[in-house]
């Protein structure tokens, strides 16, 4: 591959221009119907571009019909108590664990990691009872729940991330009186930030992408998610392509924004994650 | 204040309040439910009444013999096979976005693109590519003279091709940044030596390449048959099983006996035979990977 022929690189690019075309052509129709009115809609082909892009009926109505200011404000919910709990309770058990040697240590770290390879998606109907008996059934705090008690990425990511601060700084720190819970907030966890902004990125992502949980979990209106949202949507709109694409696109540009923003740590993330 | 304790004191606190909430949340929501669900498998429970009837191996006998249960697996097939397909695209674009290229950071943004978007957001996305009326792939077919009334989530023997096809689009550049990860940890002196010898492009791929990514490949195909049994939300939402129940999966199945027909007994052990098929997938795959380290 040092040297490269004109054929090979021909092929290279042409494949890549491909990909391209295949990954934005769906979004592309999108874009091009969520701005069309109902008879531009009718009377052009998919394909064709609407005559303005200033059209912004499409999603005015889109965002109130699907009542997407209480599923983003449900969602943002859902993911700031995940996010809270899955930071405090995964730094605080890494460091139990990452830093001091104690009887059946290497068991309680065991459990947690032996746990990935108990699909969640097939516990569920299990689950769905336990949750139903603490009476988080249609409550927002039971998906939470579900997302900080059965996902163990957190801890594998701090766990990686604690073994490589060195321990001479807690040790340091102790001769300077620092209590132990002190050094933990104070020098620790902020030493952790590149993990923390990791788990942030991936958890934002995968709870707002998720529908399996919302759906089961939170069948109320007054509950609604994004993801919900949307296919509760699509009933009502199903065929008026021009709204669904301008409903479909409101719910895709939060995570690519933060995509475009986030891309190293995204990247990090899901090759460390993927490889526990 | 905590620092008036010793430091044993202190550890012996933080030791048992640091780990306490998340083993606890453990044990409910990850074994407990194994556990459950395994007990719940002989019964005939229906989710709601108190008393349920141990009846022993029932349940399993009619996982296996009913061919409306097991022979779902079929649907999920499709998934498996356009996964491997997927894997080998993603590892040649790996290969060519490692190498020196024009816009690289690029390409890589947008191949991994679709995995970041919501999945029910891009269930929709393709319901619409593939609209026989109005659908945007029929259209561009027509345009250049091919069939363009094909019904592409329709007909029974194209229906899980045309889905897994959408899981292709959405987790191919997922698999890509796996590769391209374990393409980038091969020192590059070894490309050097290879190419001073005189090897080519593609002998440097095939004798430098594909064998220090052996494991990543394990990986990434042990993935994709976990992700091939456990495919639920694309079908869920663009075609809800239909037509004639022709795309539904397992876990389609399991949460309907479960939360519809509330054979919880039932559904348990389906649950059951979908986690042992896992964790004996899994279990194959980390013995592959740890063959290697002793």
């Amino acid at each position: 591959m040092t040297k490269d022929q004109p054929l090979w690189t021909v092929f290279k690019y042409g494949s890549l221009a491909l990909a391209a075309l295949a990954i934005l052509f769906p979004p592309y129709i999108m874009v091009a119907n969520a701005f069309k009115t109902k008879d531009e809609f009718l009377g052009k082909k998919a394909m064709a571009l609407p005559d303005s892009f200033f059209n912004f009926n499409n999603f005015v109505e889109a965002y109130k019909q699907a009542d997407m200011s209480q599923a983003f404000q449900n969602t943002i919910v859902i993911i700031a108590a995940t996010l809270l709990f899955n930071i405090v309770l995964g730094s605080a058990f890494c460091y139990a664990v990452g830093r001091f040697k104690f009887p059946l240590r290497g068991l309680l770290v065991g459990l947690f990691l032996f746990a990935t390879i108990i699909p969640q998606i097939t516990t569920q109907v299990v689950n769905f009872k336990t949750i139903q008996t603490i009476g988080l059934t249609n409550h927002l705090m039971g998906p939470v729940l579900l997302y900080v008690g059965a996902d163990i990425l957190q801890i594998y990511i701090y766990l990686q991330f604690i073994r490589n601060i060195p321990y001479e700084i807690d040790e340091s720190a102790m001769i300077e009186g620092a209590s132990l819970f002190r050094i933990f907030y104070a020098i620790i966890f902020p030493l952790l930030g590149p993990a923390t902004a990791t788990i942030v990125i991936l958890k934002t992502i995968a709870v707002y992408n998720d529908m399996f949980t919302p759906y089961l979990y939170l069948t109320k209106t007054e509950n609604v998610v994004v993801s919900t949202s949307l296919m509760r949507f699509f009933g009502i709109n199903s065929g008026n392509w021009q709204m669904v694409s301008a409903a479909v696109l409101l719910i895709m540009i939060p995570t690519s924004i933060l995509y475009l923003f986030m891309q190293r740590y995204i990247f990090n993330g899901v090759t460390n994650g993927a490889v526990k | 204040m905590l620092n008036q304790l010793s430091i044993s004191k202190q550890r012996t606190i933080i030791i048992v309040a640091f780990t306490l909430i998340p083993l606890l949340l453990l044990l409910t929501f990850a074994y407990y439910p194994a556990l459950q669900l395994i007990h719940l498998s002989f019964t005939d429970w229906d989710g709601m009444s108190q008393e349920k009837e141990w009846i022993g191996w029932d349940n399993y006998v009619e996982v296996f013999n009913n061919p409306d249960i097991f022979g779902v697996f079929r649907h999920n097939l499709a998934y498996f096979l356009v996964g491997i397909v997927q894997n080998i695209f993603a590892i040649y674009f790996a290969v060519i976005l490692k190498g020196k290229l024009r816009g690289r950071n690029l390409f890589r943004l947008l191949l991994f693109l679709p995995y970041i978007l919501n999945g029910v957001a891009v269930a929709y996305l393709f319901g619409y590519v593939f609209d026989t009326t109005n659908g945007s792939l029929n259209t561009v077919l027509g345009g250049v003279g091919l069939p363009s009334d094909t019904s592409w989530l329709g007909m029974k023997s194209l229906v899980n091709y045309t889905l897994a096809s959408i899981g292709f689009w959405r987790f191919m550049g997922f698999n890509m940044v796996i590769y391209l990860a374990a393409l980038q940890s091969i020192p590059e002196d070894l490309y050097e030596a290879a190419s001073i010898d005189g090897a080519n492009g593609w002998q440097q791929f095939r004798f430098i390449t594909l064998p220090n990514i052996y494991k990543i490949i394990e990986l990434n195909l042990f993935l994709t048959v976990t992700g091939a049994l456990e495919v639920f939300d694309l079908p869920f939402v663009l075609t809800t099983g239909g037509p004639a129940g022709a795309s539904e999966t397992f876990v389609m199945k399991i949460i309907a006996t479960a939360f519809q027909f509330n054979n919880y007994g039932l559904a348990s052990a389906m649950s059951v035979v979908l986690l042992v098929a896992v964790v004996a997938v899994l279990s194959v795959q980390r013995y592959f990977l740890n063959r290697g380290n002793d």
